[in-house]
């Protein structure tokens, strides 16, 4: 069975655009965004260097050196765009495949490899980056950062030099009942809080029509709040509409949808097979529109870099990759004990004995080994 | 002293707890000017503000999944869950992230969130209204799952939860609400620690291992028992997690006997928890096998049948019956 689709018929979905594939600057009514050149070049130097990041750990799961890695190929644009809109008192809150917000708040590439390398389940530290751990159930995440954004509220801090939250989420995600739910607190409280959603056209192998049969920007108005949806592929764009969003709710205007409209290049993960349930051609036609070629057309075009800074931002991301490999080859396993550790945060009767059991059990083989 | 109900108990442990850290806050369905379908949180929004005492959409794991967000911004929530039979759709949020969250941040994170609950029958309620969900919880590392059975106890261990800087679920005998009993509202610190079980009577005979709203169903067999020349002692577990094991092991190596009661289901409940670890510790001390007392192994029965559902004086009378009998 499928919708009719003359039943609920708007009119076409609107995309806000300020730099095409080809690398062309274009004007949209509502958004404007003014770069200096080193501004975008450093816009060009972060798209690059965290698809080389990405790049090195599918290499590493292929080596057998990750379990598991969720790319974020072809979502860089969207991802440095809305980074790079957040000042550091904003809190983010992403999924489990923002590597991209991660680089640009300040977390080492290596420490996201831990939980997919299997030797932690989240390996920095939220509070000193203003960057949540990666949430791996999906929407679990976004009632995390309404709630923050209610603590936020509740601190005084909205208005002038006001502080957001914004939280990342995909297409699939907006099924969950905990995403509605965030956007009925956010909606009710009227809460700073961005929702950013990369609508990446696929959740593993379900295409949008099976989440939804309306643009998802356009949910955002049944909930009493704006909803736009901005070319994800156009860091420019991405970066003057997170801006807007992120300053309205900061200044108390409340929440923001913000649809990233971007394709998932690569596979779900490294344990996904895109070719059982995509074509071709979908994947050739936005290769045309990639993310990064783009800002280097623009920025070629427009003079406002030579040849020498695109080798040295290549020899750059090469130095950062073969960085990343070396220090997750060096990551250390835990030690079995640290099983017990975290778990309570406050002295824990239990934890205490079993941590105590397992070190006596574990320390007869010490015996065995030693040749006793 | 003053005379307190369990409700007005932990409702005075709330404000007592606002008044001490305006980082406390209150949230749930109807906790405002309501007051709680319970009247539990009854005046709080009034003298604390809509700000701190706060209306939430009609939504559990919106409830607890905010809760999550206000404690990493700094805030202590404490969350009201309407009754036991809604918690579940917040099932995830505490399952998932509640428990896990400051595990996953090895320990950056802490998350002193309060799950107050309503729980357990006897009040004539239709489906949804009176089960015992306790074991779903105390099976998940990361919370902590305390249970209250009296005002004193009601009044002290809700302010110890919110000062607890993990997660608590916090079980509330609904039938036990309306009970009245002397609580020392004066004092502010020499309390038990959290986690700490009482022998609410001694027994030399039997141990009855029980918490939340069976405590008092205990104590009637006790007092009954004593007329047959049997003594009881009755221990109040308080905390399910952790659990005071060294009470349970000092009691029952003294008795030599044990019966655990609970009204939740016997099969996978939390009394096989206990059984098994006083079978392990206190083995050469039995005299009888550990025996259970909870409700049959159902769904929780239309209410015209749930005398018949709820373990009773008879029925606990008639366990130490059998635990004399081996």
């Amino acid at each position: 069975m499928t919708a009719d689709a003359s039943r609920g018929a708007q009119a076409p979905p609107e995309l806000v655009q300020l730099l095409t594939p080809e690398g062309e600057r274009v004007e949209h009514p509502d958004y404007d965004i003014d770069l200096t050149p080193e501004e975008v070049r450093g816009l060009y130097r972060d798209l690059v260097l965290v698809r080389r990041v990405d790049l090195e750990a599918v290499a590493l799961q292929r080596q057998g050196e990750l379990g598991i890695w969720a790319s974020l190929l072809g979502q860089e644009a969207a991802q440095i765009g809305s980074g790079r809109a957040l000042t550091d008192a904003d809190m983010a809150f992403p999924t489990y495949r923002e590597h991209g917000v991660a680089w640009c708040r300040g977390v080492d590439p290596v420490n996201l490899l831990g939980l997919f390398r299997g030797v932690n389940h989240g390996g920095w530290d939220p509070v000193e980056h203003n960057f949540h751990l990666y949430t791996i159930v999906i929407g679990s995440q976004t009632l995390h950062a309404v709630g923050y954004a209610m603590g936020i509220q509740r601190d005084g801090a909205v208005g002038e030099n006001g502080a957001a939250t914004i939280v990342y989420f995909g297409d699939g995600a907006t099924s969950q009942g905990d995403v509605n739910e965030s956007f009925i607190w956010a909606s009710v409280f009227n809460a700073p809080v961005v929702f950013f959603c990369q609508n990446n056209q696929w959740a593993i192998s379900e295409p949008l029509e099976k989440q939804s049969r309306i643009p998802l920007y356009r949910r955002a108005s049944g909930f009493g709040f704006p909803g736009v949806r901005v070319d994800g592929n156009d860091v420019f764009a991405c970066l003057a509409v997170t801006r807007k969003a992120l300053a309205d709710a900061r200044s108390g205007q409340g929440p923001v949808l913000i649809e990233a409209f971007t394709y998932r290049m690569g596979a779900h993960t490294t344990s996904d097979d895109p070719t059982r349930y995509r074509v071709q051609d979908e994947l050739e036609a936005w290769k045309l529109k990639d993310p990064i070629e783009r800002v280097r057309a623009y920025l070629f075009k427009n003079q406002l870099a030579d040849q020498a800074f695109f080798d040295e931002v290549d020899a750059e991301a090469d130095e950062l990759g073969r960085d990343v490999r070396k220090r997750c080859l060096e990551m250390p396993d835990p030690e079995p004990l640290a099983i017990f550790d975290h778990v309570y945060t406050e002295p824990h009767r239990l934890m205490d004995e079993e941590r105590a059991a397992f070190a006596a059990y574990l320390s007869g083989f010490e015996d065995e080994e030693s040749g006793r | 002293m003053t005379t307190l109900t369990l409700a007005k108990a932990l409702n005075e442990g709330m404000r007592k707890a606002m008044e001490d850290d305006p980082k406390v806050l209150v949230m749930g369905e109807d906790v405002g000017k309501l007051g709680g379908v319970f009247r539990v949180t009854d005046g709080l929004q009034k003298d604390f503000g809509e700000e701190r005492v706060i209306d939430t959409p009609l939504a559990e794991s919106g409830i607890v999944g905010t809760a999550i967000g206000l404690a990493l911004r700094g805030y202590r929530p404490v969350c009201e869950i309407q009754f036991d039979g809604f918690v579940f759709p917040a099932a995830d949020q505490i399952i998932t992230q509640l428990a896990k969250m400051p595990l996953r941040s090895l320990g950056t994170i802490k998350l002193p969130v309060v799950v107050r609950i309503p729980c357990g029958g006897g009040i004539g309620a239709v489906e949804h209204h009176s089960e015992s969900p306790e074991a779903y919880f105390t099976h998940t590392s990361g919370l902590r799952v305390v249970a209250c059975s009296n005002p004193a106890d009601a009044y002290t261990m809700i302010q110890q939860a919110i000062r607890c800087d993990d997660p608590v679920i916090f079980f509330e005998p609904k039938r036990r609400y309306w009970e009245k009993a002397e609580v020392d509202t004066s004092a502010t610190d020499g309390w038990f620690p959290l986690g700490r079980a009482r022998i609410a009577r001694p027994g030399t005979d039997v141990t009855l291992l029980a918490y939340g709203p069976m405590v008092k169903t205990c104590l009637e067999a006790a007092a009954a028992a004593e007329e047959d020349g049997r003594s009881l002692e009755v221990v109040d577990l308080r905390s399910l997690n952790p659990l005071d094991t060294p009470a349970i092991v000092e009691s029952v190596r003294r008795t030599g006997r044990c019966v655990v009661v609970h009204e939740a289901p016997v099969f996978g409940g939390f009394g096989a928890e206990l059984a098994a670890r006083i079978t392990e510790e206190c083995f050469y001390s039995l005299e009888a096998p550990v025996l259970r007392v909870g409700g049959p192994s159902t769904p929780y029965p239309p209410s015209r049948l749930e005398e018949h559902y709820l373990p009773d004086l008879d029925r606990v009378l008639d366990a130490v019956d059998r635990a004399f009998a081996f």
